[in-house]
């Protein structure tokens, strides 16, 4: 019973953590707009999600390695550099500040769609279990 | 947590443009500074930047940190000012080599990146309240 509780959210969970994974690398991108020789990176989000979600539950995007005796978790997110823009900065810097812009406020927005649908999961939950 | 080290990583970046706003004061405050004969006259400071791995977050996703803050190297300004107190014997005295147009944009750079990186700060706060409330 527990189990399905876990699969019914599990998925939603999983976008959630690789979107904010997501948002990270974005944040990087734009706080190193001025940093020489900085290449602009990204997640592939849907690769991202159907590894996350194709692994076992549980091992998906979420638990911690707090020691290392503990078995390493499937990474899920890989961190890739962005194919190369023309934005023609001398300095190397391959970061392209209204591209970033979009991806941020896009991602932003599809974090906030995936944190809607897990309440939304929770909220059907909960009428059930209350009636 | 990975939103809550969007508060390390553009903070960083907060943190190295104050500095760069920082060196571009200095500059333009000591942009007629005249250095008095046999002294070293003032010489604009630009600040560095570089990458900084940030503890606990994803790799790839570094913050900013400033490496160096290096010197001009720059010839001085000289100018012909015979009745200048600090001429040296020909008449010349030896002004800061501040490019003082370069200053100005930089300082708009500057501003414009600690804007972008105030905004990506509301963002990921925007996100974490709304993640704190989930369930209810």
């Amino acid at each position: 019973m527990i189990d399905g509780i876990d699969k019914a959210m599990n998925f939603q969970a999983n976008a959630l953590i690789l979107r904010a994974q997501r948002q990270q690398v974005l944040a990087s991108n734009i706080a190193n707009a001025d940093t020489p020789g900085y290449q602009a990176a990204d997640i592939d989000f849907a690769a991202a999600l159907e590894r996350a979600t194709a692994a076992a539950p549980g091992t998906g995007a979420g638990p911690a390695r707090t020691a290392p005796t503990h078995l390493a978790p499937i990474s899920a997110a890989i961190v890739e550099p962005r194919p190369a823009s023309a934005t023609g900065a001398l300095d190397g810097n391959s970061v392209d500040m209204d591209a970033e812009r979009v991806h941020f406020a896009d991602n932003a927005l599809r974090y906030e769609a995936a944190l809607r649908f897990l309440n939304g999961k929770i909220r059907t939950l909960l009428s059930a279990i209350q009636g | 947590m990975s939103l809550a080290k969007i508060f390390s990583i553009s903070g960083s970046a907060l943190q190295a443009q104050a500095k760069r706003l920082n060196a571009v004061a200095s500059n333009l405050a000591n942009a007629d500074t005249v250095a008095a004969p046999g002294q070293e006259p003032y010489r604009a400071r630009q600040v560095l930047f570089r990458t900084e791995p940030v503890q606990g977050g994803v790799a790839g996703a570094p913050g900013v940190a400033v490496s160096e803050v290096i010197e001009d190297s720059a010839p001085p300004r000289r100018v012909y000012d015979p009745k200048h107190p600090h001429a040296d014997a020909e008449g010349y005295v030896s002004m800061s080599n501040v490019n003082v147009v370069e200053e100005m944009v930089n300082m708009i750079s500057a501003s414009r990146s600690y804007q972008n990186n105030v905004e990506v700060l509301n963002t990921a706060k925007n996100l974490l309240a709304k993640t704190l409330n989930l369930g209810s």
